[in-house]
């Protein structure tokens, strides 16, 4: 009886195993494995080489620059987007009129596929004929061009992420809030407390959760969402604003280096999985959890 | 002192609360009484200000505070849900409010001892609220509303989350803590039994509108309206028309005597201590009359028994049929 039931439990984990294996910790082992191997061309037969391919990587200043970008990136954009977002979520959760349609503005730019979003933003980015430069002129300032110059790259491609991810992130945010009680808020009026007292003792807490969820995910959109750059600048000028998954896709299908592409892969896996259970193990403790 | 002064709140077209006046003396203890949906919740949110009163003033020890913020009133509020801040301690929670006012903090210590030793909350502080039981919270949430020392402490129905055995327990604690600290209270209550052996004040609303101010006997005693009537004691009083006025008897007033009104059971339902008997009064051709009355100890009637009931006529209390409001001669005292 107990085998029964445990074969149809078995059978019933198959489909989604099948997938998980095959498509998520089969390439994951065998990434690990080709990095640590090489072949001089593409039908040679591939040795183990332990890490040189790390060795490699140490050595590469393109790897170093672009490690540097995705942190500012990082830097940049998640902190930015979260206070923008909780800024959004209690506005439009506030006492205001069109409510909904507010809330559907804010998330368009989520509905939005990123490819069109970069599209509509080299619009906005294009230089002398572009949105924003055809604003400044306006005003008599030369705009810069805002995707060409190496220092103001990387910075173009913050501000349209953060654009792109707050109104994301808010919806979560707009959820958490709701399930907050509204006598909380009467509680903390009679008691005297300000706005300001009100957000920082009982709000900002109370959404730490949603945070959590919130921040995990921001920072790992800002490895792992690199479509824009196929469309505004392709990493450059002179990889100034190229960031770590580009690279790996350069390396692996421009410069069909496999090998190394998987060395740099691995990087990113190790990063990431830090990321997540520094962030698990540090806040556990902090948050509330209801 | 606390006094409203035709106080109205008007949601879309309908009055909630509908021209309210009343007055809370200091160390009184008022219970805004009524059923569910009778404004008596809007009245006391319109007090805290946490609503708006569309028309009327509200006065607290000679200061008008009708506009006021909530914050700015100097009150104390219990709430329904307690309202308690989950992420925060027990002590965090009762100090919220001294944080929020900037209360210096030996000051702090001293009043967080002494309303925790009042409430018995003292192995609990570092606890949150999660971890507390039913009663427990609703100490934390009683130690935040005094704890500001406030001239008045509001509370909304703070007992109907507590099962039976304990809401009797802390309706006597919340009296005497009351009674030790002579604070002024407002109690928002659909229970009458709280309302009846707590207050010394009852305000009964019903519909928006105020049916009887008075001390718990005079609203026994001396119902002003059909209302009233009904509202106060279990079960409820008998209305029995006569002509053009309403009779009404309490059922305990009604005994069971030869040469009485003759009457027929039509059921008994033993409560222990007595047995409230149901019967019809009406005499043969006139439509079911009927009236409940208590009978001592376990009555042993058979429905379509014959009875025969009397009250004295002290006990009969007679209302308008037009106007449903007592035409009793008030006693001169």
């Amino acid at each position: 009886m107990i085998r029964r039931l445990n074969l149809k439990a078995w059978l019933l984990l198959l489909p989604a195993l099948t997938l998980l294996v095959a498509f998520t910790h089969w390439p994951t082992l065998k990434t690990f494995w080709r990095s640590a191997t090489w072949a001089k061309s593409d039908v040679a037969p591939s040795q183990f080489v332990g890490l040189e391919n790390y060795e490699l990587l140490i050595e590469d200043p393109v790897f170093w620059q672009v490690i540097q970008n995705n942190f500012w990136y990082a830097v940049g954009t998640v902190p930015t987007s979260i206070a923008l977002a909780i800024g959004m979520a209690l506005w439009v959760n506030g006492k205001i009129r069109h409510k909904g349609l507010l809330r559907l503005a804010y998330f368009t730019p989520t509905i939005l596929p990123m490819i069109t979003v970069a599209n509509i933003w080299l619009f906005f980015y294009s230089p002398d004929i572009g949105l924003f430069d055809q604003l400044l002129r306006a005003v008599g300032i030369d705009g810069p061009n805002w995707l060409g110059d190496p220092d103001m790259a990387l910075g173009s491609l913050m501000a349209m992420t953060i654009w792109k991810e707050a109104g994301f992130f808010m919806i979560f945010y707009l959820a958490a809030l709701q399930t907050l009680s509204p006598e909380l808020y009467d509680a903390a009026k009679v008691e005297g407390a300000g706005p300001w007292r009100t957000f920082w003792r009982i709000t900002f807490p109370l959404l730490m959760p949603t945070t959590l969820f919130v921040l995990i995910n921001a920072l790992l959109n800002a490895f792992k969402l690199v479509d824009h750059l196929f469309i505004l600048t392709k990493g450059g000028p002179n990889n100034a604003s190229n960031l770590l998954l580009y690279y790996i896709y350069e390396t692996a299908f421009s410069f069909l280096d496999s090998y190394y592409a998987a060395t740099l892969t691995v990087v990113m896996l190790v990063a990431l999985a830090l990321i997540a259970l520094a962030q698990m193990l540090f806040f556990d403790r902090k948050i509330h959890y209801r | 002192m606390l006094k409203v002064e035709g106080v109205s709140r008007i949601f879309g077209d309908k009055k909630v609360v509908d021209d309210l006046n009343f007055a809370v003396e200091d160390g009184e203890f008022v219970a805004l009484l009524g059923p569910s949906g009778c404004g008596k919740s809007t009245s006391l949110k319109m007090i805290a200000g946490l609503e708006d009163p569309n028309t009327g003033t509200i006065e607290l020890d000679g200061k008008d505070i009708t506009h006021l913020g909530p914050g700015q009133r100097k009150l104390g509020m219990v709430f329904q849900s307690y309202a308690l801040f989950p992420h925060l301690s027990v002590k965090e929670n009762i100090l919220f409010g001294l944080k929020a006012r900037k209360v210096q903090k030996d000051e702090q210590q001293k009043r967080l001892t002494s309303v925790v030793d009042l409430v018995g909350l003292g192995e609990h502080l570092e606890k949150k609220p999660g971890q507390l039981s039913g009663g427990q919270c609703q100490r934390v949430a009683l130690a935040r509303a005094i704890v500001s020392e406030a001239n008045l402490c509001l509370m909304d129905e703070p007992l109907s989350n507590l099962d039976a055995k304990l809401r009797n327990e802390m309706r006597t604690e919340i009296r005497a803590l009351q009674q030790r600290l002579g604070m002024s209270v407002i109690y928002v209550t659909h229970d009458q039994v709280e309302a009846m052996s707590m207050a010394d004040k009852i305000v009964l609303m019903n519909d928006g509108r105020i049916e009887q101010i008075g001390l718990p006997e005079d609203l026994y005693n001396r119902p002003a309206t059909v209302f009233a009537a009904q509202f106060i004691g279990s079960p409820p009083m008998n209305i029995i028309p006569a002509g053009d006025k309403l009779l009404g008897v309490r059922p305990e007033h009604i005994r069971i005597e030869d040469g009485g009104m003759p009457g027929r059971v039509i059921s008994c339902d033993y409560h222990g201590a007595d047995t409230i008997v149901l019967a019809d009064i009406s005499s043969n051709g006139d439509t079911e009359s009927l009236v409940k009355l208590r009978y001592p100890g376990h009555a042993l009637f058979t429905a379509e028994q014959n009875i025969s009931i009397h009250w004295k006529p002290e006990f009969e209390h007679q209302f308008s049929s037009s106007t449903r409001t007592s035409i009793d001669a008030q006693p001169t005292n």
